[in-house]
């Protein structure tokens, strides 16, 4: 079939003048997106985040049992005082968290918690930052479910503002890793830190899916 | 062991110790200052407690490295003539019993006093819980604490 070559001429201008329109409307998208007071705001990640729910869920599973095991719990306790033991009671003499979670006046962390276990049975760990979590992000770990401790735990509000890379990080963090090297006689939590650090980055990089209870 | 040389109570005391020597060691047996005393050597009573750096720390389990290059002051220390209101308070309202635990006591009560001019009930409990009193002092440990605060405003408002 022949074409009128009046009918190509137009079909011409007609695709010219599509692609101008478009244009148009794609600066003027994007200006006024732009100008939008609550225009949501996306944040860059340079983590591949690779969404797997099944998988993140399941790797939650490991970070879970280990967050609440005493050497992680114990530090997150739901009140202001910290727990000890593996029945994970309130430590002995009660001492307070305090604005820093260092405690207060004569009952500071470090007044008796030093930059190294002490060594025997029932002498207090040690870690050069020994803390709770400071009272203004207290990061409870003590009776919370599954799903609450996956949502608190990406909850900027809540988390000391970590992004996925922070939190990444901070599976090495000195205090996390003391969790390993509890002193004589305290259990050690139920897999080892490479263990849960690859549980840890794999439910982040999962899409940090919180499981359904 | 290794030579050391620590400043108690604004003097220096050389010796040679095992850093990793409890602290209350070579206050009580090297620097021969018996007024710290040992309670139960886990950190768990309070009565071996010491100034380190301003801090009250408890000096069974602090290591003598630790202390090394700072200020240690012991009950010895805490004032030139027992003229600390936590010491002066402690005589009116006559606190001790057999006065074991009292100057582990007394030396948590001046770091309270320090942060807490004003210290409220609440507030004291939270300060000493570590210091266990077996007579059973507590109510008059409570109420010298609260004469001291007074003593120490009245001494800060003269000044």
């Amino acid at each position: 079939m022949k074409q009128d070559p009046s009918n190509r001429a137009n079909q011409f201008v007609s695709l010219k003048a599509a692609l101008f329109v478009s244009i148009l409307l794609f600066i003027f998208a994007v200006g006024a997106s732009a100008f939008r007071k609550d225009a949501p705001v996306k944040e860059v990640s340079l983590n591949i985040i690779n969404r797997d729910s099944t998988e993140s869920v399941k790797a939650f599973e490991t970070v879970y049992k280990t967050l609440m095991s005493p050497r992680c719990m114990n530090c997150h306790p739901a009140g202001n005082v910290p727990l000890q033991g593996d029945d994970s009671h309130l430590h002995a003499m009660a001492p307070k968290r305090g604005v820093e979670g260092k405690g207060v006046s004569a009952m500071k962390c470090s007044n008796c918690h030093q930059e190294t276990n002490t060594p025997g049975l029932h002498m207090p760990p040690g870690n050069p930052e020994w803390h709770l979590p400071p009272a203004t992000m207290k990061m409870v770990f003590e009776g919370k479910s599954a799903h609450e401790l996956a949502e608190q735990l990406m909850d900027k509000k809540k988390n000391g503002n970590k992004d996925i890379k922070k939190l990444i990080e901070h599976a090495d963090d000195g205090l996390v890793l003391a969790g390993w090297n509890p002193g004589e006689g305290r259990t050690l939590p139920p897999v080892t830190h490479a263990e849960f650090k690859k549980a840890w980055i794999t439910w982040l990089q999962t899409g940090a899916y919180a499981p359904k209870k | 062991m290794a030579k050391i040389t620590l400043n108690i109570n604004k003097k220096e005391y050389p010796m040679e110790a095992d850093p990793q020597m409890p602290l209350l060691w070579a206050i009580r047996d090297l620097a021969g200052l018996k007024g710290t005393k040992y309670g139960c050597g886990v950190a768990q009573c309070g009565a071996c407690v010491v100034h380190l750096d301003g801090e009250a720390v408890r000096s069974c389990v602090t290591k003598v490295s630790r202390a090394a290059g700072k200020q240690v002051v012991t009950i010895e220390g805490l004032s030139e003539t027992n003229s600390h209101p936590a010491q002066l308070a402690w005589q009116e309202i006559d606190v001790p019993q057999c006065g074991y635990c009292h100057s582990g006591q007394i030396m948590s009560a001046a770091v309270l006093l320090r942060e807490k001019p004003d210290p409220t009930d609440q507030d004291i409990d939270d300060a000493m819980a570590g210091n266990i009193c077996r007579c059973g002092t507590y109510l008059r440990i409570r109420k010298a604490i609260h004469l001291a605060a007074d003593m120490q405003k009245k001494t800060t408002t003269k000044g």
